[in-house]
């Protein structure tokens, strides 16, 4: 089951394009990127995919958060799938479960879940690109278990930037890094038209 | 594009960009319906007040569930068997409703330019479920939907939206927004039916059914209302279906691709044969399923709006 090819409407996520030049911090370059995907991969395989992957525990799939965590999880499932052929995959968007339409006159563009296998006993390892305040993963976790009861969920984040609202903590982290709560982080992805990178918007891009 | 309208009133005033927006909004609503759960809780603690001064199964069935659907409370009202009977006006109605702290009002009358009067009378947000002769934009915007669909895109498509054109918001909101889309529009039906200003606005008017057939993507096929023939506007129903309904021959001379509409009640042997109404090219029941995504679309998008707040 090949993944479905990357949606591309460009979403107010985005960093504004006026954020000068000067404020924007590159983290990790393409080469750096490329290692700390390859290391997160391998601790991936390595932790998660036994646990959950083993025939005796059942199926298990790989759901990324929409947009970026899913491109990744793209590219994870296709590294993973070559050992485990029978892994699933899926795609969730966020957006109806958001906790905070009441205080955004902005929303981003509803994108569709795409889960077409049935949860119930399924080991999930969610995939995003940022850890931030949780509040993504608590709506991707309602979200899910609106399909069905997983066996487990856990969680596989590209960077983990602090500042947790919410008592959530990823299984495998790709990187750690330090930011202040009014930066912005913006994974970059080739699929998007982009270099791979991780930059810091200092201040964030308001 | 962002979604910053407070109201959904019709479609003459959409941009092409926000019926676009609408449509895809919708396409991502359309799982919702086939999970187990089949709720999300995109506007949860918000209430919506179904306001039907007018006879409707359909259109108002397909509200609440839209608003079921996205964890809103939904509130029925039927201007028939109420305070409108006491001589209560709309306004005063409303804001009753509005009193008891309801965020959108979905509302259908028999008066065109009722949706407008409320929506400058309440903070709440207004739907419009069909005004008068004027517009149904939820309807139209359904119909384009399961177009687009089925079809892959609306410019260029040749659509005929057949019938008593005069007479149907159905009509007009198609008309705004399939022109608005790049389709080209073919009104048709008897000349005492089909206004003769449409040409003004671009579209093709046509009396006989039969000779632009041929070239048709989409049938819309307009409902016939029976009491229209005492107002002496056509001399039989036999007469007009025999003109202009669809059967068996005339779906033979239409293109393979054709697909047929209609918004429903169908009065089956008047618009369509009963082998076209259940034919494969009849998209007549996926227009309601779509229904109920386009209006969780436009329930979410004028719902869930909000004020101004830092990142998330």
């Amino acid at each position: 089951m090949p993944p479905p090819n990357p949606s591309s409407p460009r979403r107010p996520d985005d960093p504004a394009p006026d954020a000068s030049p000067e404020r924007v911090k590159r983290l990790l370059g393409q080469e750096a990127f490329e290692k700390t995907f390859a290391g997160w991969l391998d601790r991936i395989q390595k932790t998660v995919a036994p646990a959950g992957g083993s025939g005796a525990t059942g199926p298990w799939a790989l759901v990324g958060v929409k947009r970026r965590g899913a491109i990744l999880a793209r590219r994870l499932w296709k590294e993973l799938s070559i050992g485990s052929p029978q892994l699933l995959y899926g795609e969730v968007d966020i957006s109806l479960y958001r906790d905070d339409y009441h205080l955004h006159a902005s929303k981003p563009q509803v994108l569709g879940t795409e889960i077409s296998f049935g949860v119930d006993g399924v080991s999930i390892l969610l995939v995003d690109d940022v850890l931030f305040t949780g509040r993504t993963v608590r709506a991707a976790m309602e979200l899910i278990l609106d399909f069905g009861r997983p066996r487990v969920i856990q969680l596989a984040c590209f960077v983990d930037r602090g500042h947790r609202e919410l008592p959530i903590a990823a299984n495998i982290v790709g990187k750690e890094i330090v930011t202040e709560r009014e930066d912005e982080v913006r994974v970059r992805l080739a699929e998007l038209g982009e270099v791979d990178g991780v930059e810091v918007i200092l201040g964030g891009s308001r | 594009m962002e979604w910053t309208r407070k109201d959904l009133l019709g479609i003459e005033d959409l941009s092409r960009e926000e019926i676009d927006y609408i449509l895809d909004t919708a396409e991502g609503f359309r799982e919702v319906s086939a999970r187990s759960v089949k709720k999300v809780p995109a506007l949860r603690g918000k209430v919506i007040v179904n306001l039907f001064f007018e006879a409707s199964t359909r259109t108002r069935i397909s509200f609440e569930l839209a608003g079921a659907r996205l964890s809103a409370d939904v509130i029925q009202f039927a201007g028939s068997s109420s305070s409108t009977q006491k001589g209560e006006s709309l306004n005063d109605t409303a804001r009753n409703i509005e009193a008891m702290g309801i965020d959108i009002v979905v509302v259908r009358h028999p008066s065109s330019g009722a949706p407008y009067q409320l929506s400058k009378a309440l903070a709440a947000s207004v739907v419009n479920a069909g005004d008068g002769s004027h517009e149904h934009p939820t309807q139209a915007l359904l119909d384009i939907y399961t177009m687009r669909r089925a079809l892959g895109r609306i410019e260029g498509l040749k659509v005929a939206i057949v019938g008593d054109v005069s007479h149907s918001r159905v009509a007009r909101s198609n008309i705004w927004g399939l022109q608005k889309l790049g389709a080209e529009v073919y009104a048709v039906g008897p000349p005492t039916l089909v206004p003769r200003g449409l040409a003004k606005l671009g579209v093709k008017v046509s009396h006989h059914l039969d000779e632009i057939l041929p070239e048709i993507d989409v049938f819309n096929m307009l409902r016939l209302q029976t009491e229209r023939q005492d107002q002496g506007l056509f001399p039989t129903i036999r007469e007009y279906s025999r003109l202009f309904g669809l059967n068996r021959q005339r779906m033979r001379r239409a293109k393979p691709s054709a697909i047929v509409l209609h918004p429903g009640p169908i009065n089956r042997g008047v618009e369509l044969t009963p082998d076209v109404a259940d034919g494969p090219q009849s998209l007549i029941l996926n227009q309601v399923t779509n229904g109920l995504a386009v209006r969780m679309a436009v329930l979410y998008l004028v719902g869930s709006r909000g004020g101004s707040g830092g990142p998330w």
